[in-house]
């Protein structure tokens, strides 16, 4: 059968160009299958390096959201409860420049604070419950309610809805379980290249 | 084995395929600004050049060979190159993300690269056997990986240094790779 086919120049080339990609199509079908990727996993870890306070400052509903929009190509500088740290920890992840935090977003807080009910005010309205976005006000209707301080991630979200104004932003009291050593300042000289200056600061 | 590491030697330094043979420039400039990538860039097309030098190596005795169609070389080898590079596509995103993301549009772009089917034309041409032509694509794609890691390295010193402004970013690239491009000249008949 080869020969008579090898006879037909023609013939022989449609068949062996058909055949090729055949077989080739077969095996890519198969690798397809076989090393199908589920979701983007990029996508993962970004939303790892993201603080997961879901409180929508970057103008979406939650940080996977917002993950999901940076690896489709959105800027990475909307996360004030990130601060700059976070910036940094996704730009070295996708290999990109860290721009400075967008200020349209809000501004990077000094110090972590947490939200605290002053219970004998309180009303009992839920509407600050309904606000949170990690469920870490406790309480029910016409019942004082109270926060989690271990789950609480200081959004400032349940502020403004409530009705009494009995919700407070203190700043975590610091003892020896949230005390870590400070980071290094970014703009010491830590290394020799550092003393270089930079070509747009000479420009 | 005296065979073997002549080809090796051969395909690594004598007729290194970017700087002797001037072939698969476009990833030797545009993958070479980090290390990291061009590393990872690097293993993508060795890997891309011996699965496909063992396969063109097949279709070309298998099928082209038996049916006079020595002719169709190049279309089918291009054929054998984009399956093996999309093969490599899948397996790169599913084993390793981060590179995936890394080498973004110059994995798919390895299809393109002219080293590829340069080594499969050349291997086919040259009447090798399976082991030479596996091994020259080998070869190829470590003599590749070798001058885009040397570069890449280069390139990151330069990115540091104080250069003339006319000179600067792929200026001084260019510079750099015909002064490489010089010095692997110099290996000729060292076999």
């Amino acid at each position: 059968m080869i020969d008579a086919i090898a006879q037909q120049p023609m013939l022989a080339a449609l068949f062996a160009l058909v055949s090729l990609g055949i077989v080739f199509g077969g095996l890519l079908g198969f690798a397809a299958e076989k090393f199908k990727v589920k979701g983007d996993p990029i996508i993962e870890q970004i939303d790892n390096l993201l603080p997961q306070t879901q409180c929508g400052q970057c103008g979406f509903p939650g940080c996977r959201p917002y993950a999901q929009s940076i690896a489709d190509g959105d800027a990475i500088n909307k996360c004030p409860p990130g601060g700059q740290a976070t910036i940094n920890a996704i730009a070295n992840l996708l290999d990109v420049p860290a721009p400075a935090l967008d200020e349209e977003h809000g501004e990077e807080e000094e110090i972590k604070t947490i939200a605290y009910i002053r219970e004998d005010e309180c009303i009992g309205c839920t509407k600050c419950i309904q606000a949170c976005p990690v469920d870490a006000i406790l309480g029910a209707a016409k019942l004082m309610h109270t926060v989690i301080v271990s789950e609480c991630t200081g959004c400032d979200l349940c502020v403004e809805p409530c009705p009494v104004d009995c919700i407070d932003m203190l700043p975590v009291i610091q003892g020896i379980v949230q005390w870590h050593w400070p980071s290094p300042a970014s703009n010491i000289d830590l290394i020799a290249t550092s003393k270089i200056p930079r070509r747009e600061d000479a420009a | 084995m005296q065979e073997f590491a002549i080809i090796l030697v051969s395909s690594i330094l004598i007729n290194n395929y970017v700087l002797v043979q001037f072939l698969g420039l476009c990833p030797f400039m545009g993958v070479s600004k980090k290390l990291e990538s061009a590393i990872g860039m690097s293993a993508a097309t060795t890997f891309v050049l011996t699965l496909t030098a063992m396969a063109s190596y097949i279709v070309n005795e298998l099928v082209l060979m038996p049916l006079g169609l020595i002719y169709l070389r190049t279309i089918a080898f291009i054929l054998v190159i984009a399956a093996v590079v999309q093969f490599t596509k899948m397996f790169i995103e599913k084993t390793s993300p981060l590179l995936y993301r890394v080498l973004g549009v110059f994995l798919p772009l390895i299809t393109t690269n002219c080293a590829v089917l340069g080594v499969a034309l050349q291997n086919a041409s040259k009447d090798l056997n399976f082991m030479q032509s596996s091994l020259y694509g080998f070869g190829a794609g470590a003599g590749f990986s070798l001058v885009l890691v040397l570069f890449s390295a280069m390139r990151e010193r330069l990115a540091a240094a104080d250069i003339p402004q006319p000179f600067e970013g792929a200026a001084i690239a260019m510079i750099t790779a015909g002064l490489m491009s010089l010095a692997f000249m110099g290996f000729s008949g060292l076999v």
